[in-house]
């Protein structure tokens, strides 16, 4: 990073404009905290629930995700201008089920056992709310630069999210983290037993519903006036 | 700027980007497919010797211990009758056909693994699982009895649940412990197979120990897949055994 500011520094003539303009910066910024995906715009639940009993899985969703959102983001604003409106939903839809099936036929190819432990997951990337939802609302409208940012900044607030409610599901669920056993077995010896409540889907659901929570009671801009 | 809202240009639209996606998928299935297929087929190879050597094997060196540790390979109908068919192995049979075709005409693979004095039968056994299909290979010993070892896999049983019959802990049952191994034959030298049940049903100490391992809990439609699986293929394995005298060293066949 430190190298990228001097060379910048350094150049002859000084940008008009700053790489990420504040209005940029709130574009990632914001999805992480006020306009989370998925503790506050609620998009995206049913990934949350299905992929987060361990950490593995769920971070590979992650990226993919975060690569299917930010080239059908992409494509789809570079494409603004040409899509008829009465079949953006049919075209928006095209685009992402075919970067999905890319994504699924590469990790296949170059990383078969990771394609094998996402499984099915991937192609319920398709069906993941907030993929769509940022192509309509935000990228058909919006310019490349912005688009991209808009949907790295989404899919980093969905991952944040998923990566909390894993840990918490895998730690208690499984008594491991990415599959590495972290509860000794003294503990299971002495009569400790994994929670496997935390294994089913309920879980999940009272996990983000605790994190919305922990989040509204401290950021007040969250709090409806009523 | 032609007139997007026009139905031509919809029409047009759509048929040039559908054309390109389909394009664009075809070269990128036609450029990954063939590592794809190579890597299941090694997958397999690796899967049978772990199977039989008790310890897991690498993919790269999968395809010379195959050809190095089995020395045979056979396929057989379920009340054992040899199958003999010039197009097909043991090893090319694709299961997922077979289990489609009916108890009468399916054929069962089995594999023939020999490290010197040591023999173990490897049997090919594919099933369902809740969410989709669940198979895997299970290693008897030469006295034709004794399980030795074996491994499961899945296509989308879920984590943490059905999932878990590819862990140790579950595959580790299969193996023997404290001199005590999973058999096929009870103690009357009639066949049970090896079950699959809900934990503590089957008390460790009782006699029908030997044919059962415990289940996963929150995974049981997955644990009841693999439970009838196992009873199938063993059925069929123990009815070639015993149609075809698979005796060893002039052993009586499935002595205990």
């Amino acid at each position: 990073m430190s190298t990228e500011t001097t060379v910048q520094e350094k150049a002859p003539k000084a940008p008009a404009k700053p790489l990420f303009t504040a209005k940029d910066r709130k574009l990632i910024t914001d999805p992480l905290d006020d306009d989370n995906p998925i503790t506050v715009q609620v998009l995206g639940i049913c990934s949350a629930l299905a992929v987060t009993v361990q950490l593995k899985p769920a971070l590979f969703l992650c990226m993919g995700v975060l690569f299917v959102m930010v080239f059908g983001s992409a494509t789809i604003s570079l494409l603004r201008n040409l899509v008829p409106s009465r079949v953006r939903i049919i075209v928006q839809l095209v685009v992402v089920a075919a970067l999905v099936t890319v994504v699924d036929l590469a990790l296949k190819a170059l990383a078969y056992d990771v394609s094998k432990e996402l499984s099915v997951f991937v192609g319920l990337i398709i069906t993941n709310c907030i993929v769509m939802g940022r192509l309509e609302a935000f990228a058909l409208a919006n310019k490349p630069g912005p688009s991209i940012l808009d949907a790295f900044g989404n899919a980093l607030g969905y991952s944040v999210i998923l990566i909390i409610v894993a840990i918490f599901r895998e730690f208690f669920g499984s008594g491991s983290i990415m599959g590495f056993n972290l509860i000794p077995q003294g503990f299971y010896d002495m009569g400790y037993v994994n929670n496997g409540l935390f294994i089913l889907p309920p879980m999940a659901l009272i996990l983000v519903g605790i994190i919305i929570w922990v989040q509204r009671s401290r950021n007040k801009k969250l709090i409806e006036a009523n | 700027m032609p007139n997007t809202e026009s139905n031509s240009y919809t029409i047009l639209f759509s048929a040039i980007l559908v054309v390109a996606v389909g394009v664009l998928l075809t070269l990128v299935f036609s450029w990954t497919n063939p590592s794809y297929l190579k890597s299941v087929e090694l997958e397999k190879r690796q899967n049978i010797l772990s199977a039989a050597l008790g310890k897991s094997v690498d993919r790269e060196q999968a395809e010379s211990m195959f050809d190095q540790y089995i020395t045979d390979m056979a396929m057989y109908t379920a009340d054992g009758a040899l199958v003999e068919d010039g197009s097909e192995t043991a090893f090319t049979l694709n299961q997922a056909k077979e289990v489609k075709k009916g108890a009468d005409e399916e054929r069962f693979p089995m594999f023939k693994f020999q490290n010197g004095d040591t023999v173990r039968y490897v049997l090919g056994m594919r099933g369902t699982g809740l969410w989709g299909p669940v198979w895997g290979f299970i290693a008897i010993e030469s006295d034709l009895n004794t399980v030795f070892n074996a491994n499961f896999d899945h296509k989308s049983e879920t984590p943490g649940l059905g999932a878990e019959i590819k862990t140790d802990m579950f595959e580790g049952q299969f193996r023997p412990k404290d001199g005590n191994a999973k058999e096929l034959y009870g103690d009357d030298g009639s066949f049970k197979g090896i079950r699959v049940e809900k934990t503590g049903k089957v008390p460790q100490s009782s006699p029908e120990y030997q044919h059962v391992v415990d289940g996963i809990s929150g995974g049981t439609i997955t644990s009841n897949g693999v439970s009838d699986m196992l009873q199938k293929y063993l059925q069929a394995f123990t009815n070639y055994a015993e149609k075809n005298g698979l005796k060893t060293q002039g052993q009586a066949l499935l002595v205990d």
